[in-house]
């Protein structure tokens, strides 16, 4: 940005506005995976403008038995939206308040698993590629609208993808978890019956070999 | 001379919007994307430092940075950066599966920190998210519709990425199935075996020891 200096003293202000209308028109909505350590709680704040429409929809992908505590509060402190012990859940909500929301999730309840959370904030609606897009006074044609409709469509195809993909991320890793848990096991049991048998047998031979005097007063 | 400036301050505080957390001073933390080949991944954050005394986020903080570093599914670090108090990182993604972005404060100036707590506006784009449509209508010189159907074209070649990426993850948890399935198959004959062969080996060696106590 600060490569390029304008000839004319009347561009600049231009490029500014033009740059401004730019961020305005930043997608707003955030999609993270996180890692929650054991006896944790992390939070996240937007703000959000007043008669938005915001959604929030969270997924556990690994660790301990796949569940999280998760909640929301408003700018004035009030819950919105609470829940214990969920491993994916989807909320929406329309911002009566203008103001910092924030949503927490909290691993607290556990004491030696850390997990791996997925949440996908959005806020309002998807803006449009091109800011003047926007502001259309006629009505779209043919070919606008129905790219407008394989947009959605598209959409729809790409965000029912990463649903799948968390499902069989979190699949896989219970297949991992159960590959590795067979080994340990396997070898944990042959120890414990090479354990067993071993002392059975000197167990058995103990009980003949120190009673011999008293079995011998007792025949006697 | 007014206007712009007016314009600049707007700009500061236009990028002040979007998703914020707290981290203290030497936490770390870390964001994993999981992305098919080939993906390109903007970050975007800026921080703000806790100002004891006013008790209010400063605007920015000169001097402090954060560093960015990103790892590859195989652990190999694939960026690992110093950046000022604001920053965007990039990186292309050759390798599919888990990629880790962790972000963490490198203050010197720890008398500064006391307070412990900074604010960490972040934003995140993958695949064609990251495509600046309005750079890319000017560059080519694309009307809106030519514009709409390259939004479509990118949307439809990372759904392609996506399915390979799939084919790719499935074959992974084919083997790890399998695996599974053989493991516990030869445990399960092994462990069998080696019940038998010590059962027959107490009864031997029992019967040897009463026969030499004279029970038997």
């Amino acid at each position: 940005m600060g490569g390029v200096v304008p000839r004319s003293v009347s561009a600049l202000p231009l490029l500014l506005l033009l740059l401004l209308l730019l961020q305005a028109e930043r997608p707003r909505g955030a999609e993270l995976t996180f890692e929650l350590p054991d006896n944790a709680k992390q939070c996240f704040h937007e703000e959000v403008e007043q008669g938005v429409k915001f959604s929030l929809d969270y997924q556990v992908i690994t660790g301990g038995h796949y569940d999280v505590d998760c909640f929301m509060k408003d700018p004035l402190g009030n819950t919105i939206y609470s829940e214990t012990k969920k491993q994916y859940d989807s909320f929406t909500h329309k911002a009566e308040v203008k103001g910092v929301y924030q949503f927490c999730f909290s691993n607290e309840f556990s004491t030696f698993s850390h997990k791996t959370v997925y949440f996908d904030f959005q806020v309002g609606d998807e803006p449009p590629i091109l800011p003047d897009m926007g502001n259309r006074v006629t009505a779209l044609t043919q070919m606008e609208s129905a790219c407008v409709t394989i947009h959605e469509a598209l959409k729809t195809v790409i965000d029912s993808q990463k649903h799948y993909r968390l499902r069989e991320a979190q699949d896989r890793a219970r297949a991992e978890d159960l590959n590795s848990r067979v080994s340990y096991w396997s070898i944990g049991e042959t120890i414990a019956l090479f354990v067993v048998s071993f002392s059975q047998v000197l167990l058995l031979k103990s009980f003949f070999t120190e009673k011999r005097p008293i079995s011998r007063t007792v025949h006697s | 001379m007014g206007l712009p400036a007016l314009l600049l301050l707007a700009l500061c505080v236009a990028s002040a919007r979007g998703l914020y957390f707290h981290i203290g001073e030497t936490e770390k933390r870390c964001f994993i994307e999981e992305i098919p080949d080939e993906t390109m991944v903007i970050g975007n954050y800026r921080t703000q430092m806790w100002d004891k005394q006013k008790e209010v986020f400063l605007p920015s903080t000169p001097g402090l940075g954060m560093h960015v570093e990103v790892k590859d599914p195989e652990g190999k670090v694939v960026l690992s950066r110093q950046y000022g108090s604001e920053g965007r990182f990039t990186f292309t993604s050759h390798t599919p599966g888990d990629h880790q972005i962790c972000l963490h404060s490198n203050s010197t100036r720890m008398a500064l920190f006391a307070g412990g707590r900074l604010r960490v506006h972040l934003d995140i784009q993958v695949g064609e998210h990251t495509n600046n449509y309005p750079e890319i209508a000017a560059k080519d010189k694309l009307t809106e519709l030519q514009l709409r159907a390259r939004q479509l074209l990118d949307q439809v070649e990372q759904i392609q990425k996506e399915q390979d990426y799939q084919r790719y993850r499935e074959e992974r948890f084919r083997l790890i199935s399998e695996s599974t399935n053989q493991r516990v198959l030869w445990w399960s004959i092994a462990q069998t075996v080696i019940l038998i062969l010590t059962g027959i080996w107490q009864m031997r060696h029992l019967k040897s020891f009463f026969e030499a106590k004279k029970l038997v």
